[in-house]
């Protein structure tokens, strides 16, 4: 939980508009340089876990996203009226609340993916994602860039679980969405187990991180 | 007794909390980079799911499952609370995490002023929710459980203290800026998670 607490001063005027400049940057900046997985280190066990095919990573991202989005912004209308500490039970209350939801719903309607999500539905209460942008965001600032926040970092967090999931499922099982690709085109694929494994994953989130940090100049001294 | 051997050996090294199911990572990448707090969370990790799972098996299994409330007489014979399982876990899991927190203050503050920050983290460390969801379902009894909380605890421990170990050594080697740091770590992860792969099909 090494969150970096992202002091964004909202010093909001009577007349900011919605998508002012700084709004703007709470969506986009957890796509890259301050994304929740390679950056802040947040969310990560279920990153590795549910990559492993395209269909429960995308749908575990819009969970998450979901969850972090919702939970933050009734946090925020609620901020100043928490006790500092006992705060952390209220924050884990409302998050389960949340999920709880969301895997009514998901069992309702995709069962077959909420099964293949097994526990990691529930875990979501327990990403640190989720409490990590109540604890640094969403305990200071007003409800809009508290949602605005939750969304990104949720975007950041699908960012990263997509990719590892595509490159994982098209070169550890050769299809994507389940649809064989390398089939369709006729061509014999034996699929490189090595992906489909959770070493596979850690060595695969490693070499992402690498190619991000070399693009944006982003360094850790060890 | 073999059973409980076997359930034991299978938590810490086959169905590792970390190189097989990769819960409670953050703090493990987060807090791994001496081996002195690495050890002060493990321990204090093994504590927490030694206590929780138990606990959350008795409400599993008195409160929760459908029909459980059999023993409240027979009107409560078709309850079926099993909705309320994420939110009871997770305020047994706060709960006694901040007992723990209070206690170990109280009965001893040297441990507590090492620990001090760690102990309020092990709430959201996914290998806890994780460890007891997994029991859930699996058939376990309450001592079986008990076994397995200390089991899954001790696997965490193992690994972040040897990746703790492996970190501090890093220090002497030259890798690439930008793997530095968090990328490496992750390399790492995934070539000790190779290792215990080794482990799979070892029984007793």
């Amino acid at each position: 939980m090494s969150a970096e607490t992202a002091e964004v001063e909202v010093v909001e005027k009577k007349s900011e508009p919605l998508f002012s400049k700084k709004n703007k940057k709470l969506l986009t900046n957890p796509l890259d340089i301050d994304n929740p997985i390679t950056v802040q280190i947040l969310g990560v066990c279920s990153a590795l876990a549910v990559t492993t095919q395209m269909k429960p990573a995308f749908v575990m991202s819009l969970g998450l996203m979901i969850v972090t989005a919702s939970s933050n912004v009734v946090i925020s209308f609620m901020r100043n009226s928490i006790p500092s500490r006992i705060r952390i039970i209220v924050q884990l209350a409302i998050v389960s609340l949340w999920v709880i939801l969301v895997d009514q719903i998901l069992k309702a309607y995709v069962y077959d993916v909420s099964k293949q999500l097994s526990v990691f539905v529930g875990l979501i209460i327990t990403n640190c994602i989720v409490m990590g942008r109540l604890e640094a965001f969403a305990m200071g600032n007003k409800p809009w860039p508290s949602f605005l926040d939750g969304i990104g970092n949720g975007l950041g967090y699908g960012l990263i679980l997509m990719t590892v999931a595509f490159v994982r499922e098209l070169f550890g099982a050769g299809s994507l969405f389940g649809f064989k690709v390398f089939e369709s085109m006729g061509v014999r694929y034996t699929g490189n187990g090595l992906l489909l494994l959770p070493a596979g994953a850690c060595i695969l989130v490693g070499i992402v991180i690498w190619i991000q940090r070399t693009l944006n100049g982003h360094r850790e001294s060890h | 007794m073999e059973n409980l051997i076997n359930i034991g050996i299978r938590s810490v090294f086959i169905d590792n909390m970390i190189f097989a199911y990769f819960l409670g990572m953050c703090s493990f990448l987060a807090i791994s980079k001496k081996v002195k707090t690495a050890i002060g969370l493990g321990v204090a990790v093994i504590f927490v799911i030694g206590i929780t799972v138990p606990i959350n098996w008795l409400i599993q299994n008195y409160v929760l499952v459908p029909g459980a409330l059999a023993w409240l007489g027979d009107d409560f014979k078709n309850i079926d609370l099993g909705f309320l399982q994420f939110i009871v876990f997770i305020s047994v899991i706060a709960a006694i995490t901040q007992l723990t927190e209070m206690a170990v203050e109280k009965f001893s503050p040297a441990l507590y002023g090492t620990l001090g920050i760690f102990l309020p983290l092990i709430a959201v460390n996914c290998s806890v929710l994780g460890a007891a969801l997994f029991m859930v379902g699996r058939p376990y009894n309450l001592v079986e459980a008990t076994v397995f909380g200390i089991g899954s605890g001790t696997g965490w421990m193992l690994a972040i203290v040897a990746l703790a170990g492996v970190r501090e050594k890093m220090k002497y080697s030259n890798v690439p800026a930008p793997l530095r740091g968090l990328g490496i770590t992750f390399i790492l992860v995934g070539l000790m998670s190779l290792g215990f792969l080794s482990f799979l099909g070892f029984s007793i």
